[in-house]
C-alpha cells in the first residue's frame, strides 16, 4: 500500500485538501479480486468441534437488534431477556455482546439488563438516513448516552461523502465521538449507498482517522447490506490501520446475516484477513436479529443430533 | 445379464429407433429439481435386473432442506380454501392422465408385469388421486359438525391439518402406492416430505414433474429418492416434522423410528400392509388431521 507508507497520519487530517489527497490516494480495490477472495474464504468447511466453537463465538459477538417503528418497551424487555440468556433451557449458551435499540428505548434496555454482561447500544444521529443538522444529531447522541447507552451507532452523512465533502463527514464523526464521552462509537458507513468498494475503503479510513472505535457496514435498512466483499475491504482497513498506528479498531457487520453458515463464514474471513486477535467481541460484532435463532437451532442440532425447527425458539 | 449390450441398455428402444435421451433423475424440493447436495446418485434396475437409470441419492441435508421448504409452504397451503386445494389436486390428476403411457412404461419397467397391468395401475392411480381431491372440501362436512352442549354456546368441531408430514412411500407399489399415501396427506392441507420407494424410485421422480407442472405451490410436496434406512431416522427425529407415515418401512424397523418420533410427540401412522387396489376409505385422511373445537358464546 504505497500511500500508507507515510506513517504520519496527523498530517493527513490537517485540512480538506490533504484529507482528500490521502483518501483518493488509497490503492483502488480490485473488485473481481475482492469478490474472488471473499468467495474463496467462504468455501472453508467448518465441522464438529470447530463448528461448536464458532457458533458459541458468533453468539458472543451478536448485537441483538430491534430497530422497528413498532418497537415497544415490552418487546425490548423480552429481547433483553433473550440477550442475557439466549436459550432459557440451556444455561451453557453464552450471552450476546449487546442489544441495539433506538435512543428512546435505551433506558428500558438498561433497566432490563442491569446485572448482566450485555451492553446497550443505541443508534443515533438521525438514524437511518442521517439527514438532520449536526446539532440535532449531537443532541440525539447525548440523549442516548445520558440514558445509559454504552455504545453509540452513528450514521455518516452519505450525501456529503458522495459529494466529496470529506472534511464535513470527518468533523461530524469527531464531534459525535466527543459527544459520546466514554461510550464506544460505531460508525455506520452504509456501504450499500456508497456504490463502489473504493468508496467503502475511503469511508472506512475516514471513519478510522476521525476516531471511530468500530466501523459498521450498514443500517440494515438498505439493500445490499453486509456483503462478503465489503466485509473484506473493511477488515483490511482495520488491519492496515493497526499496522500503521498500533491501534486496534473493530468491525461490525450488520444487515442480511441470517444463517449460522453466513456467520461462520464471516468468522473465517475475520481470522484470515484481520487476524485471530479480532475474533473478540471487543473488535468484531454481528448486528442481527434472526441470526441468533438460527445459531441456537444449529447448536441444538450439534448437541442432540436431530434437526430442530422454528417452533423451539422464540418468535421475536 | 449375459451380454454387455443388455446390461447397459437404458430402456427399450422406441419404434423409430431414435436414441433415447438418458438422464439422472433428480430430487424435488421446494418446487425445484436439485441434485443431491452430496452429489451422490445410485443405479436403479428394472424388475428383470437391467439398468434403467441413475437416481439422486438424497442425504440428510437434502431432507433438512425439504422440511424447511415444506414448513415454508404450509401456511399458504393449509390456509387456501378446501375448494381451491381440490381444484389444484384435480389439475394434478389431469396432468398425470396426459402422461399415462409414459407412466405405464415406467411402472412396467420398475415392477415387471404386463403392459396392460401397468396401464391399469396408472389408471387406478389417477382415479385414486381424483378420489382424494374430491375429499378435500368434503371431509370437514363428514367428520366436522356441531356439538350439543349444555350451556349458552354454539360449539363446533373441525378437522385441521397436522402440519409437515414425513411420508415413507410403499416399497412395492411405485406409483399407485405413492399416490395412495401422498394424496390424503396433501388433500386436507398438510405439506409433505416423501421418501420414494428405494428400489423403484423412477415413477415417483417422474410424478414430481407432474406436480411441478400442475398448480401445486412449490414446497407442498417434496420428493426425495435415496436409501430408506439412511433417511428415515433423520425424518423421524426431525423436530419440525409434525407427523410421519411409516407405510414404506418394514415392520421390524418401525419401532426404532417410533421411539425417535416420540421425542417431539409426532403423530405416527404405521398401518398394516395394504392392498393398494382396494377401496381406500377415509382412514388415511383421518391420520393427519387435528380436531379443533370452537365454543362460541351465544345470547350475549
Amino acid at each position: 500500500m504505497t500511500t500508507l507508507d507515510r506513517t504520519d497520519l496527523s498530517d493527513v487530517t490537517r485540512d480538506d485538501l490533504s484529507l482528500r489527497r490521502f483518501l483518493h490516494g488509497l490503492p483502488g480495490v480490485d473488485q473481481v479480486g475482492a469478490e474472488g477472495r471473499a468467495a474463496g474464504l467462504a468455501t472453508r468447511s467448518i465441522k464438529t468441534t470447530a463448528k461448536a466453537w464458532a457458533i458459541d463465538t458468533a453468539i458472543t459477538m451478536i448485537d441483538l437488534t430491534t430497530l422497528e417503528g413498532a418497537d415497544t418497551p415490552g418487546k425490548v424487555r423480552s429481547l433483553c431477556a433473550k440477550a442475557a440468556r439466549p436459550d432459557s433451557s440451556d444455561p451453557s449458551v453464552p450471552s450476546v455482546a449487546a442489544v441495539c435499540v433506538y435512543p428512546d428505548l435505551v433506558a428500558t434496555a438498561v433497566a432490563a439488563l442491569r446485572g448482566t454482561s450485555v451492553g446497550v447500544a443505541s443508534v443515533a444521529t438521525a438514524f437511518p438516513s442521517g439527514r438532520a443538522s449536526l446539532d440535532t444529531k449531537l443532541h440525539d447522541v447525548r440523549d442516548a448516552v445520558a440514558a445509559g447507552a454504552t455504545e453509540i451507532d452513528m450514521v455518516i452523512d452519505r450525501g456529503a461523502f458522495l459529494a466529496g465533502h470529506y472534511q464535513q463527514v470527518f468533523d461530524e464523526i469527531v464531534a459525535t465521538k466527543a459527544a459520546c464521552g466514554s461510550a464506544h462509537l460505531k460508525v455506520i458507513l452504509e456501504t450499500g449507498e456508497l456504490a463502489t468498494l473504493d468508496n467503502a475503503r475511503r469511508a472506512s479510513w475516514l471513519a478510522l482517522l476521525a476516531g471511530g472505535d468500530f466501523i459498521k457496514t450498514s443500517t440494515g435498512k438498505v439493500t445490499p447490506a453486509a456483503t462478503p466483499p465489503v466485509a473484506l475491504v473493511m477488515l483490511e482497513a482495520v488491519r492496515d490501520y493497526y499496522a500503521l498506528t498500533g491501534k486496534q479498531r473493530g468491525v461490525k457487520l450488520a444487515g442480511g446475516i441470517r444463517t449460522s453458515k453466513d456467520a461462520v463464514r464471516y468468522l473465517v474471513m475475520v481470522n484470515e484477513v484481520a487476524g485471530e486477535q479480532w475474533l473478540d467481541p471487543d473488535l468484531f460484532r454481528l448486528g442481527a436479529s434472526s441470526l441468533l435463532n438460527d445459531l441456537l437451532l444449529q447448536r441444538h442440532k450439534l448437541a442432540t443430533g436431530s434437526y430442530d425447527g422454528p417452533d423451539y425458539v422464540t418468535v421475536d | 445379464m449375459t451380454t454387455k449390450s443388455k446390461s447397459t441398455k437404458a430402456k427399450p428402444a422406441p419404434a423409430d429407433d431414435r436414441l433415447r435421451v438418458r438422464k439422472t433423475y433428480k430430487l424435488y424440493i421446494g418446487g425445484a429439481f436439485p441434485r443431491s447436495e452430496s452429489g451422490r446418485s445410485y443405479p436403479v434396475h428394472s424388475a428383470s435386473g437391467d439398468l434403467l437409470a441413475h437416481a439422486a441419492q438424497a442425504s440428510r441435508k437434502d431432507l433438512r432442506d425439504a422440511v424447511v421448504a415444506a414448513r415454508k409452504a404450509f401456511a399458504a397451503w393449509s390456509g387456501a380454501t378446501a375448494y381451491n386445494r381440490g381444484q389444484v389436486l384435480y389439475r394434478v390428476a389431469e396432468m398425470l392422465d396426459g402422461r399415462r403411457e409414459q407412466f405405464a412404461a415406467e411402472v412396467a419397467e420398475s415392477e415387471g408385469g404386463s403392459p396392460a397391468a401397468a396401464l391399469a395401475q396408472v389408471d387406478a392411480a389417477i382415479d385414486r388421486w381424483v378420489y382424494y381431491a374430491g375429499w378435500s372440501d368434503k371431509y370437514a362436512q363428514v367428520v366436522g359438525g356441531t356439538n350439543p352442549v349444555a350451556g349458552p354456546y354454539f360449539s363446533f368441531s373441525l378437522p385441521e391439518p397436522t402440519g409437515v408430514v414425513g411420508v415413507v412411500a410403499p416399497q412395492d407399489s411405485s406409483l399407485l402406492g405413492l399416490v395412495s399415501v401422498l394424496a390424503p396427506v396433501v388433500a386436507l392441507g398438510n405439506t409433505a416430505v416423501v421418501i420414494a420407494a428405494e428400489e423403484r424410485p423412477l415413477p415417483a421422480a417422474s410424478f414430481a414433474e407432474v406436480l411441478a407442472t400442475s398448480d401445486l405451490p412449490g414446497g407442498v410436496v417434496n420428493l426425495l429418492t435415496g436409501f430408506t434406512a439412511e433417511l428415515t431416522p433423520w425424518l423421524a427425529g426431525h423436530r419440525d416434522v409434525n407427523a410421519v407415515d411409516l407405510t414404506g418401512v418394514a415392520v421390524p424397523d418401525r419401532k426404532a423410528l417410533q421411539i425417535k418420533a416420540a421425542d417431539n410427540v409426532k403423530r405416527v401412522y404405521a398401518p398394516a400392509a395394504a392392498d393398494w387396489s382396494a377401496d381406500p376409505g377415509i382412514s388415511r385422511l383421518g391420520a393427519f388431521v387435528e380436531t379443533k373445537t370452537v365454543w362460541h358464546p351465544i345470547g350475549v
